[in-house]
Formats: C-alpha cells, structure tokens, sequence
C-alpha cells in the first residue's frame, strides 16, 4: 500500500473514534496545505507533522485490533520529563520545567522538541547523550578501558561528538564506521576516531566479530548464529555468513609503532591473498566447513545477493567502502536505525530482540516500520528528524498510568508491545548520572569535556560486568538490583547532593529567602519534575519538626527520600 | 518496624504515625530485626550449590576428557587421579581430589555462540523473545532461601562476573554482583539509625503512593529491592565477604588472584547460609594460541583453587551438603584451528560435579576417538539442573508460574542422571 495515501474517508471516521481534537486539528492542518500549500497557518513551519498524524494511524490501527483504549494523555510536566531524558539524556532543571509548564502557546510541544533538538543552547548535550547512547553499542560500556585494548575511546566519542553535533546525515555517519581507516587516537596525523568500531573486532577469529557487529548494527541481522544452529536452510545460510564477512578480509589492526605496544592501534586495509598457499589475490578464496566436513569457499557477496570484484587488491576495490555503501542502500539499513531510535523512545522496538529483523522475526508493527524506514530515507537520513516524529507522536504523549482499556498491553506478560501507554523503565546509569547533576544546581562537574567524561566513566565503571570473552561481551548491574540501590543510599554522588555541602543546592535553598513549603516544592520540581502534594507537604513538615525548624536538615533528608524514590529513578 | 507500608493502612493513619514516631528517640526505632540482630551461627547441613563458571567456553578436551593418540589430541598428556577417571597433566592438585568430584563427558547442547549458550547453561531454556527465564542460581536461591528466614545477605551471589538475572521472579531474586576482594561498595549508611529510619519510613510513602498509581510492576520491585538492601546493610553477615579475614595459609592455599579468593569468599558465603554461589573465571575464548594460554594461565589458576575450595568444604565437612560445578557455556572444537586455536563446540563437551551426596570419582558418558560425537546416551543443562536440585532436595515437581500464567516446570523438565544420584 502507498503509505502516503491516508486520507481516505473510512479512516477520517476511524480518527474521530479513536484520536483526540489535537490529531485531527493536525489532520485537517496537514490536509489544508498539501491542497494550498498554505504557508501562514501555524503550524505549518513545523516540517514533521504529516510523518507524526501517519505514525498515530498506524499505531492506532492496532489498538483498534487489539481493542484496546490507549491511556490518558501525560500532564505536560510528565512528557517533558521525559523528553527531556530521552533527547538530552537528563531530567529537566527547574527553570527549564517551569518555562515549559506555563507556556501558553498552542505549539508549546512542538517548540521544546524544536529547541532540544536544534537549539544552540543544546547542541552539546545533546550531542553528549547521543554520544554515549552510540558509544554503547559501538565499543560497549567498557570497551577502550582495558589495558591492552587497541580501542581509544576518546577517540571514538569524538568522532561521535562531532556527528551528532554537525547532524550528519545517518547513512553518511555508517560509511564512515565501517570503511575507516587511519589511527585510533586523538593527535595522530592520521586520526580518525571512527576506526575505533572496528579495530578490535577484525583480527582474530577471521574477523568475525566485525562481520557479526555490523550486520547487527546497521542492518538488523543476526547472522553470528548461523554457524550454529540447526536449521534447514543452515547450509545457505553459512554460506551468506561467510560471504558478508569476505568484506572484513582486507582489514587489519596493528599498534602503529615499532616493538612499542603502547602505541596508538591503527586500522588498515591491506590487499587480501586467501588464507592459503600460493596466495591469490585477483580472487582469493574464503574457506568455511559445512557441519559434513565438506569445504567451501566464499568470496565477498552482500547479504542481498549482490556480489562485488573479488580481487584482493585494495587498489582495485576497497571491500570496506564496497559494503558500507551496500549497507546504507540496503533496506534493512534505514529500518535498523529507525527500530532501535523507535525502542529508545518507546523503551520496545518493534522486533525483539531489537536487533533481529530476520524474516523468521516478524515485526509487530510492519507498516509502520516500513515507513519509518522510508521516510527516514525520504529525509536524507537525518535522525534529528526522525526523532521529532517519535517524540510528538501520540504513543510518545501517553501516561504510564495503565488504564482499563489496555490492561492486556503488557510486554512484561510476553504480549507484543501496542504503545497504549508509555512504558515505565529505568533511568540508564548514564541519565542517573547526569540527571543528578542537573537535579545538583544544573553545573556540570568542574573541567573541561575529557576530565567530565572520565568522572562519569569511572563512576559507570562500578556498573560493568564483563563475561570474559573473546567477544567482550559486558552486562551492567545497574538494573534495579541491590548495589544500584546502595548507590542511591550510599554513594558519593548522592552524599555530595544530599550532605549540604557548600555550594550544593540543598544549601543554597536553605539559606534562600524562600518559605519552607516552596524550598520543598523547588527539591520536588527539581527531582521528580512535579510540585509535592499535600500529604508530601505535610512528610516535610514532620521533618522540620524533628529538627526543631532547622530547614537545613530537613532538606537534606527530604531530598535524599526524593532522590532514592521510585518515581525518581523511573522514566515514567 | 516494618519497611513497607502496611496494606490497609490509610495514609492519614500512616502520617499520623510518622509523626509521632518521628518525635521518639532512635534507640525506641531502631530498625527492629534487622539491626545486628542475627550475627548468630546459622544451622549445620544447610544444603548449598557453588557453581565454578568459565566464561568463554573451556576446552574440555584438553582437560577433563583427554584424547590421547588423536589427531585432534594437542600436547597435553593425562595423568591418573585418586578417582576412576583420567584427567589433564596440568591439573595435579585437582587430580588428587578426583574422588570427590565425578565428570560428565556426554554433554551435548545446540548452543555455541557465547550469550545464547551462557543464558541456555544458566537456564535450561534457549533465549526467547517474549519472556526471561530466571537463572539456575535464582530458582535455587528462591526455593532453599525459603527456609533460611534469619539470612540478611542474598541468597545468590555472583563473584566476579554477571551471571544471568532472576528473570520472571523478579528482580529481589536477581545475582547480587560483587568483585573477588570482597569489598561491597557503598555499604555505610554515615547516619545515626533513627535518621535513615526516619527517611525510610518517608521513603516508603512515597514508593507506596507511586505503585498506587497503576504503572507497572517495575515500580514493586523496585521497593522489594529497597527493603533487601536496607537488611544487608545493617547485617553482621557482611563479614562473609571479607576474605581478608581469613588466615594467610588458607588465603594462600586458594591462590593469590581472584579467582581464588572468589573461590574462598565462596566457602564463607555458603557457611553463612547463602545457598547459591557463582564464581567467574573467564578467559577460555581460546581461538588462538590455545595450550600456551591453557598451560601457563588458565588452568594454573583453576586447579590451585578449585582443589582447594574441595578440599576446604571436604575439611570442614561441608562438601556433603555442598554441590560444586564447574562449566562453561560450551566445549571447543576437537580441530586446532590455523591459528592454534580451539573454536566453539556444543555437541560434545564435559562438566565437572561433586559434592551435595553426588557419586564421586566417576565419569559419566563417552565421547568418540576424536571428541567430536557423545557415544550414547548424552546429556543437556536440564539434566545436569535437575540431578543437582534432586540432591540438594529441590522437589522436581516444582512449578513456577510466569508473568503471563504459563507454568514452567524447574529445570525445565531435565531428567535426572541416575548414575549420579547414588
């Protein structure tokens, strides 16, 4: 079906039963300047409409399936949270909550979106959060800590930094990653950070961590398993597998200077003669055994059937380039990336596991998918626009309050997910990171960007768990368990937040000119977006009482219970 | 004091008694059972399992099921043991504790990549997209925790490494993570009781009001996790993770690393009555350079401290009560790869038990001439699950049930292998 017909008369009907006055005032906007191209309505200057109203069609398409009534609406302090930490990766700080909550305008949404996204005052934020999200999946939370790692990861989140400050456009951003080449490390001549994806994953076990990690990544794919499970179509499958990962045989890390094995790792792509004497470079072989013992050879061939030169000579054809280009043509690339930006925003994607578009892992929401995917192609490719989509999108605007007409919508019980509501999740340990700043009086820690980046990683460090693998395979035990809650009891960051030490914000409350009641209401703002409600007033009040009046000790431990509440740590 | 907020109660009532209680002095608060209260010696023959976790895939081949005249073979020698069985020239010391111990050389599973073979040997299920399993160490936690009511600390911990999570039990039941020298970050509360009193009385209004709210279930746990934290917290059972407690002889007599002392906080764990226990030992991705790495690094390290975490249980007349086992994800490919290496291997492969009233000094099952095929009757994770809840008096007939009402047998329905069970 074309995905941009959509005004067809069934399902105007269908809206007005199941969406609310803002979606069809959309719809109807949307509709007036397709036909006028009308330029002064208000909303008109806000490019990322028609792409929202088709995204709450779809979404709602399955509800009406499912006969399920999505949840109220969040209260505007609720979604701003929330947009908050998904897109800058931090809660709101109180002047910024306050601005948003009395704002007047019609297009108040809108306008946030606009300005977290694109405003200079944000760039760097949120440039940082996309950063470390994408750090993550490239390198891991601890990738380039080890001693002997050949990752820098400085280096990787500079390449990063700059991406997503410059928003350049996603399937550029992919090429770069996986055909760099040039020095891990920051002052290098020939730096160039993006190496830092690959450089550990193309030397051992011919590569195939490279093979595995790109496809996964940009892709979708899984196709490590293939050599390992049986299946009927196993055979053809590994020859797919070993046919992606010829591309990687050209690649090779080594530590750039001589007999000094603590110098800077380099990424490099060499001509490729086969594993084999005599070496044949014009069309080196691959070699992979069948499960009978029986051998085969692969040469580089995309995922999709599409073969490229065969020759091993780098001058005659780079395989590296030849697949990132295959990649970001490929119609699983634009789909990937839209999957795992819809799963950061909506806390599901719409496979799982979110890296998994296989056919045999059909989505719950195909339609959708498929045109996300093809507007996110339509738009260059650019994930700022993508993400405003999401986040105005009505799924977004949801309560976590589960309703009575969408109690079945539970992916904790196995079901799909159907987006009737916003899902509650856990902060990630970076967001409680930064969040506790912001929440601390909004100054980053003291230094320039490196120094704040190794506080934070030193700190996460404490969260990582490796599994010992060739692979580096990680978890992290900052997922509700006990030393996370010892953390939010204990920890340093939370003794200098709630300790009233000079200059915290706790102190400066205390000695503002503000009445008690609204001292109190600044910490609720402040830590869980929202003002207190009376019977919290009166919690507060009881502790002023224990002090004897002394407003200093009684902020300490009101903000200490804010800070260790559930309603804190959950994005909801 | 009860953490939680009592069902039932209004919240007026409830701020009435804050109120009241806040005026009260800390010693009229202390927080009831959970402060100091149970430094007291737990009961003998607490049943426990301690599981020696090889991160990696460890080849078995070069260890415990030895091809000797193979082409497939490696350098490595066997050597006799005190038990029925042969095992690997590099392991003396856990060659003289063979008879405790028994291998079984018939493993035979599908998974071979590392987070679906280290989730299927954890669980007894292949990962599934719309539901986690809870680990063998949260089912055995949740089943013999039951009747340990005065244990503060919890009752699965995972030394060194992530193990896999509490799945459906929920997070209460999840792997409590530590490092090897036993310092749990974080621990000191640097308050009087009567205030962390105070705010946890607050703090549960608050968690009690937002669960109220209807928005998951995350939430509940969330204050589930809360309450075992604050009991551990004020626990004199703490002083189990303390290795550096324990006499220079015995710390050196597990080695000097931290798998050793991993091995060693164990036996202090499980004598405190904590009934599971992971210990982490990685580095077994052996695709390169496998026997240098093997000979001079890996199993140096296993057998001072696995022999020794045997003989000191044995000692101390815990091995009785005590299962141990030892395995990784998977085996590695009885071919050397071109780089003198070993890569994955599912099919055939070997764990190492004892302990707990299993048979010892026995192998159980064969292997072919090379290792490549089990030769009769093989077995699964299931199976090695359900023999050990068998001995550690675990009712196989338990059931759990799922978040979406699916019951889900223990151990997924693994048989049982008899010559284990003497």
């Amino acid at each position: 079906m074309d995905s941009k017909v959509f005004l067809s008369g069934p399902k105007i009907i269908f809206l007005e039963l199941f969406m609310e006055f803002r979606v069809i005032a959309l719809l109807i906007t949307a509709f007036t300047i397709s036909v006028l191209n009308a330029d002064s309505m208000a909303q008109s200057d806000s490019p990322d409409f028609w792409q929202v109203q088709r995204i709450d069609e779809l979404v709602a398409t399955v509800w009406n399936d499912f006969e399920i009534k999505p949840s109220k609406e969040a209260k505007d302090a609720e979604w701003c949270r929330r947009l908050f930490l998904d897109v800058l990766g931090r809660i709101p700080k109180v002047d910024e909550l306050d601005r948003f909550v009395s704002d007047r305008s019609k297009t108040k949404r809108e306008d946030l979106v606009a300005d977290l996204i694109h405003g200079d005052d944000y760039t760097e934020e949120f440039a940082r959060n996309w950063t470390t999200i994408w750090t993550n999946l490239l390198i891991g939370r601890t990738g380039g800590n080890g001693r002997d790692t050949m990752i820098n990861r400085a280096g990787m989140q500079k390449f990063l930094r700059d991406s997503f400050a410059r928003n350049k456009p996603f399937d550029r951003f992919v090429r770069e990653l996986v055909s760099a080449s040039g020095s891990t490390t920051p002052g290098e001549d020939d730096f160039n950070g993006a190496t830092n994806f690959l450089v550990d994953k193309v030397n051992s076990d011919k590569g195939s961590l490279a093979t595995a990690s790109t496809s996964r990544l940009f892709l979708g794919l899984q196709v490590q398993c293939t050599q390992c499970h049986d299946h009927p179509f196993n055979d053809w499958k590994q020859q797919k597998y070993w046919e992606m990962n010829a591309f990687f045989r050209q690649a090779k890390a080594f530590r750039g200077g001589r007999r000094n094995e603590n110098a800077p790792a380099k990424l490099v792509d060499q001509d490729f003669g086969g594993e084999r004497r005599p070496r044949n470079l014009n069309k080196p072989p691959v070699f992979f055994e069948l499960r009978n013992g029986e051998m085969r050879v692969a040469y580089p061939v995309f995922i999709d059937g599409t073969p490229i030169d065969p020759s091993g000579y780098v001058k005659v054809v780079n395989r590296r380039q030849e697949l990132s280009k295959l990649i970001t043509d490929s119609e699983y690339f634009p789909k990937a990336i839209v999957n795992r930006t819809w799963g950061h925003f909506l806390g599901y994607g719409f496979t799982s596991p979110i890296d998994d578009l296989g056919p045999h892992n059909p989505p719950t929401h195909p339609e959708l998918l498929g045109f996300l995917g093809e507007e996110f192609r339509n738009s260059g490719f650019d994930i700022r626009e993508l993400i405003s989509w999401i986040v105005l999108s009505k799924p977004y605007s949801l309560s976590s309050r589960i309703g009575r007409g969408n109690k079945s919508d539970n992916p904790l019980l196995g079901e799909t997910p159907k987006f009737s509501r916003f899902y509650l999740r856990q902060m990630r340990a970076e967001e409680l990171y930064e969040s506790l700043l912001a929440a601390n009086q909004g100054k980053s820690s003291s230094g320039d960007y490196q120094q704040q980046e190794r506080l934070k990683n030193r700190w996460l460090q404490q969260f990582s768990v490796a599994f010992g693998t060739d692979e580096g395979d990680e978890t992290t035990t900052f997922n509700g368990t006990i030393p996370q809650v010892l953390m939010m009891f204990n920890g340093e960051l939370i003794r200098n937040a709630t300790g009233g030490t000079k200059g915290s914000m706790v102190r400066q409350l205390a000695s503002s000119n503000l009445s008690y009641a609204r001292q109190i209401e600044h910490l609720y703002k402040a830590g869980l977006s929202r003002a207190p409600k009376r019977s919290e007033q009166q919690l507060a009040q009881d502790f002023l009482n224990v002090y004897d009046g002394n407003t200093d000790e009684a902020l300490k431990d009101m903000w200490w219970v804010i800070l260790n509440s559930n309603e804190f740590i959950f994005n909801h | 004091m009860n953490f939680k907020t009592p069902n039932g109660m209004s919240r007026r009532h409830f701020m009435r008694h804050l109120a009241g209680a806040s005026a009260l002095t800390g010693s009229a608060l202390a927080m009831g059972h959970t402060l100091n209260a149970h430094a007291g010696e737990l009961k003998r023959n607490q049943k426990a399992a301690i599981l020696l976790w090889m991160g990696g895939g460890p080849s078995t081949i070069d260890m415990w099921d030895m091809k000797p005249g193979a082409k497939t073979s490696g350098p490595f020698k066997p050597i006799s043991t005190n038990g029925n069985v042969e095992i690997c020239e590099h392991l003396p010391l856990m060659a003289k504790n063979m008879d405790k111990m028994s291998i079984v050389r018939s493993m035979s599973t599908r998974e071979a990549d590392h987070g679906r073979g280290r989730y299927y040997m954890h669980t007894g299920y292949i990962p599934d997209p719309t539901m986690t399993h809870p680990s063998y160490g949260s089912v055995i936690a949740h089943e013999l925790a039951k009747s340990r009511a005065s244990l503060d600390i919890p009752p699965f911990v995972s030394v060194g490494g992530g193990s896999e999570g509490p799945g459906f039990l929920g997070m209460a039941w999840a792997p409590f993570s530590v490092n090897a020298n036993g310092d749990v970050r974080n621990l000191n509360a640097g308050m009087q009781p009567d205030r962390l009193t105070r705010r946890m009385q607050a703090l549960a209004m608050m968690e009690s009001d937002f669960i109220n709210e209807n928005r998951g279930v995350a939430a509940e746990e969330h204050a589930k996790v809360l309450d075992k934290t604050l009991n551990l917290m004020t626990s004199q059972q703490m002083q189990a993770f303390r290795v550096d407690q324990e006499p220079q002889a015995i710390r050196e007599r597990y080695g000097s690393n931290n798998f050793g002392r991993g091995c060693l906080m164990a036996r202090r764990l499980v004598q405190t009555g904590v009934p599971f226990v992971e210990v982490n030992l990685g580095g077994w991705d052996n695709h390169q350079n496998i026997f240098d790495v093997l000979q001079n690094q890996r199993l140096p390290v296993l057998d001072q401290a696995m022999s020794a975490l045997i003989e000191d249980l044995n000692q101390r007349g815990m091995l009785e009560n005590t299962v141990v086992l030892w395995m990784g994800e998977f085996g590695r490919t009885p071919r050397i790869n071109g780089n003198n290496g070993r890569d994955h291997w599912a099919r055939s492969w070997s764990v190492v038990v004892g302990g707990g009233g299993l048979t010892p000094g026995i192998a159980i099952g064969k292997t072919n001439e090379d290792g490549s095929r089990v030769e009769g009757d093989s077995y699964s994770s299931e199976d090695l699950m359900s023999t050990i809840c068998k001995t550690l008096g675990i009712s196989l007939e338990t059931t759990f049930i799922n978040r979406s009402g699916r019951p889900m047998k223990i151990a997924n329905s693994g048989k049982v292998i008899d010559s284990l069970i003497s």
